[in-house]
């Protein structure tokens, strides 16, 4: 049996950050919103692995490794900020927290 | 392998971090054990530790050069961010004082999670990896994040914050795939390696490094919040908290644009010709967008936000001339251009009273009757923004055309001029209402000035002045500074 | 032996489809032979067990999900310990170093969020201690 391709994997997580991108901007839930910034940052994840094997250097591990924990940071502090809105609104659509224009 | 991994010289390099880092734990740590005693006396504290920053960048500069095997590199260009951001934390500080008493919110984290995204943008500044550049950027932002969104029981408060970060962490993840794209094509994040395999013999695919160049200029085009991606801007600085928003505009603003300057001057200097079309129109449509919507603004941080728009446009204008005179103009710029908004906005601060009512350009009205001195550094704010001879704007500016005539770049030069025409109005207008009207309610209410207030007006204000009389000193720095970057 | 790999999986294969067809033929045979009855004690989530009270959707208290915020932190930092141990040997001193000084930070931050009553599920006293 023949190795899978290293473009399929690249393709694959392409694929996975253009799906994220558009779940940024079409989705309406605050949390799904939130959700696809987390699939295009494990997109990129995939990137990394995928050069990392190729390129048959370990520091591509690593990256994915400190884009993990970032990831969960911005998780935690991002899951926070969701919370304190649906508190002092009750809402946790995107199109309803717009109070500030002219 | 080298036999041993961290030198002395290595951590001097990474002082200034280090004491930003440690004083912000400590903070951190005494909140819970004090509950609120001797709340002054944080503000203090991370005041020491920026003085301590600034002081750890100079010692860290004498010793200039590589560090943690190239991962760093603490050059003029690295040390002129460094304590361009740490002066910008302490003109932040001064006006907290009073604010954060005013809302009743005087807690160390306030000042811990400042001191974090401090540390985040000096290492960012100093970042010689694309690694490192991310994570400097997270760690700047994620700290600014929760900062925007401090007072949490405010609406407006909660609303600045969820935005900014949504299309902040939109943003990174984009400035990140470039990175994965460019480990991918070159093989290395290092900056001076990328450099070396775009220009060397077998070069990579130009598509696949025109495709990474561009997610990174998207990345961060939002974090300088250049147009077409300066959306979020408007909304994040008109409702987080005002000290909060003049260090947003400033601080995040100068280490994004070294991170800017840094790769595109350095990585991706030899791909020139394809990025510059890109950073020409980005930087036209962030002058004309932000100095047309600020003409039609009501509320005075909504404007500014505006105006920070426009003037990272004309940071662009500078980068897209490509050249050490651009890069230096662009440093000389943002250093001006830090001292003279923080001004502005901690005017602001100062006026908008308990709950931030008064925001609105008439309620600046009758200030020059009332409170001459906050009115007279407002006007020096204000006239170095539209640019006016003997501010440090005007040299800013001057030099950033000049940069760009030296291009050969006539149309954005010319427009840009236009531009800045544009953007006087609506700064007179303030001018105006603060000189030409009776006071009115909001100017009635002000409080006398404090003595934070007063040092976080007086001293951006003779900054502002001194770039203006003497912009030789910074500028010659700067200049030697810019040579570094290549 | 790229051949014989394949060959090798191909029971497992055959018992992946049979194991399927079983399940699918099963729920054909009884959704084709089974007669319907609809009641209201039919349609229950157990039927003959415990009748269910209140809706399933509850709130959970927002406790619930600060711990599950800050589990999230401290269970992934533990990842920067899978490559120290792999490299420890060869870093010696410099490698405990590094991961007392990260231990500790982690430390301060697992200190701050205990004192401030984080972890307290009763929340009794963490009501006093906010802001």
């Amino acid at each position: 049996m023949t190795e899978v391709p290293i473009s399929w994997f690249l393709t694959l997580s392409a694929v996975l950050f253009v799906l994220g991108v558009a779940g940024f901007l079409f989705r309406r839930n605050i949390i799904t919103v939130f959700m696809s910034i987390e699939l295009m940052l494990n997109a990129v994840n995939l990137t990394f692995i995928t050069f990392s094997y190729q390129l048959k250097r370990v520091n591509g591990h690593l990256f994915a490794f400190f884009v993990m924990v970032v990831a969960a940071a911005e998780a935690a502090v991002g899951l926070a900020i969701i919370l304190t809105i649906f508190k002092n609104r009750g809402t946790l659509n995107i199109d309803d927290v717009d109070s500030m224009k002219n | 392998m080298p036999a041993s991994f961290t030198s002395a010289a290595d951590l001097i390099r990474l002082l200034p971090e280090i004491i930003l880092t440690v004083m912000g734990t400590f903070l951190m740590v005494l909140d819970p054990i004090l509950h609120k005693r001797s709340s002054r006396a944080f503000g203090h504290l991370s005041i020491l530790a920026l003085a301590g920053g600034i002081g750890g960048s100079v010692y860290a500069y004498a010793h200039a050069g590589p560090a943690f095997g190239g991962m760093l590199m603490v050059d003029g260009f690295a040390t002129f961010f460094r304590v361009l951001v740490m002066v910008v934390g302490i003109l932040t500080v001064l006006p907290s004082y009073r604010f954060l008493n005013r809302q009743d919110a005087e807690t160390s984290e306030y000042h811990a999670l400042l001191l974090f995204s401090i540390a985040g943008q000096c290492l960012m500044a100093a970042a010689n990896e694309l690694i490192i550049v991310f994570i400097g950027l997270e760690i700047s932002s994620i700290a600014s994040y929760v900062l925007a969104g401090y007072l949490r029981d405010d609406k407006r408060a909660n609303e600045a914050s969820l935005k900014y970060f949504l299309l902040g962490s939109f943003a990174t993840a984009f400035f990140l795939y470039g990175v994965a794209l460019i480990y991918g094509s070159t093989g290395s994040v290092n900056l001076i390696a990328v450099r070396a395999a775009i220009s060397g013999q077998n070069a990579p695919e130009p598509v696949f490094l025109g495709l990474a160049a561009a997610l990174m200029f998207v990345g961060l085009g939002f974090k300088v919040s250049a147009a077409p991606f300066q959306i979020w801007a408007p909304d994040v600085y008109q409702g987080a908290p005002t000290p909060v928003a003049a260090f947003l505009s400033a601080g995040p603003k100068a280490a994004a644009f070294a991170v800017f300057l840094r790769i595109f001057m350095t990585a991706f200097e030899p791909i020139g010709g394809g990025w510059e079309p890109l950073v020409w129109i980005s930087a036209l449509l962030s002058m004309t967008i932000g100095n047309f919507a600020a003409l039609l603004q009501s509320n005075v941080k909504r404007m500014l936000a505006y105006s920070s728009i426009a003037h990272a446009g004309y940071v662009l204008v500078a980068l897209t001339a490509r050249s050490e005179t651009g890069t230096a103009a662009a440093m000389f710029y943002l250093a001006a251009y830090a001292l003279m908004n923080i001004g502005a906005f901690a005017v602001v601060s100062h006026l908008s009273g308990r709950g931030e009512r008064y925001q609105n350009i008439d309620d600046l009205a009758g200030l020059g009757q009332k409170q001459p001195l906050t009115a007279a550094m407002l006007a020096i704010f204000l006239l170095s923004l539209i640019g006016v001879p003997l501010t440090g704007g005007f040299f800013g500016k001057f030099y950033i055309f000049k940069a760009a005539l030296d291009s050969h770049l006539y149309w954005l030069a010319v427009l840009g001029l236009l531009n800045s025409a544009v953007a006087a109005y609506y700064y007179l207008r303030i001018l105006v209402m603060m000189y030409m009207h009776e006071p009115g309610e909001a100017v009635e209410a002000v409080e006398p000035l404090s003595l934070g207030l007063r040092a976080a007006l007086i001293l951006p204000a003779m900054g502002t002045l001194f770039l203006g009389i003497f912009p030789a000193w910074v500028l010659d720095f700067a200049g030697k500074s810019a040579a570094l970057v290549k | 032996m790229p051949e014989s790999y394949t060959e090798l999986y191909f029971p497992v294969l055959v018992q992946a489809i049979c194991a399927m067809a079983l399940a699918a033929g099963l729920l054909t045979v009884s959704f084709l032979l089974g007669n319907r009855v609809r009641n209201r004690v039919k349609d229950m989530p157990y039927e003959s067990g415990i009748v269910p009270t209140g809706d399933a959707r509850q709130r959970f208290s927002v406790k619930f999900y600060l711990v599950g915020m800050l589990f999230i932190l401290f269970d992934i930092e533990a990842i920067f310990l899978y490559p120290w141990v792999v490299v420890y040997r060869e870093l010696k001193m410099f490698a405990f170093v590094e991961m007392l000084i990260f231990v500790v930070l982690i430390l301060s931050g697992y200190f701050y969020i205990w004192k401030k009553g984080a972890l307290d599920w009763s929340g009794a006293d963490a009501a006093s201690r906010k802001r």
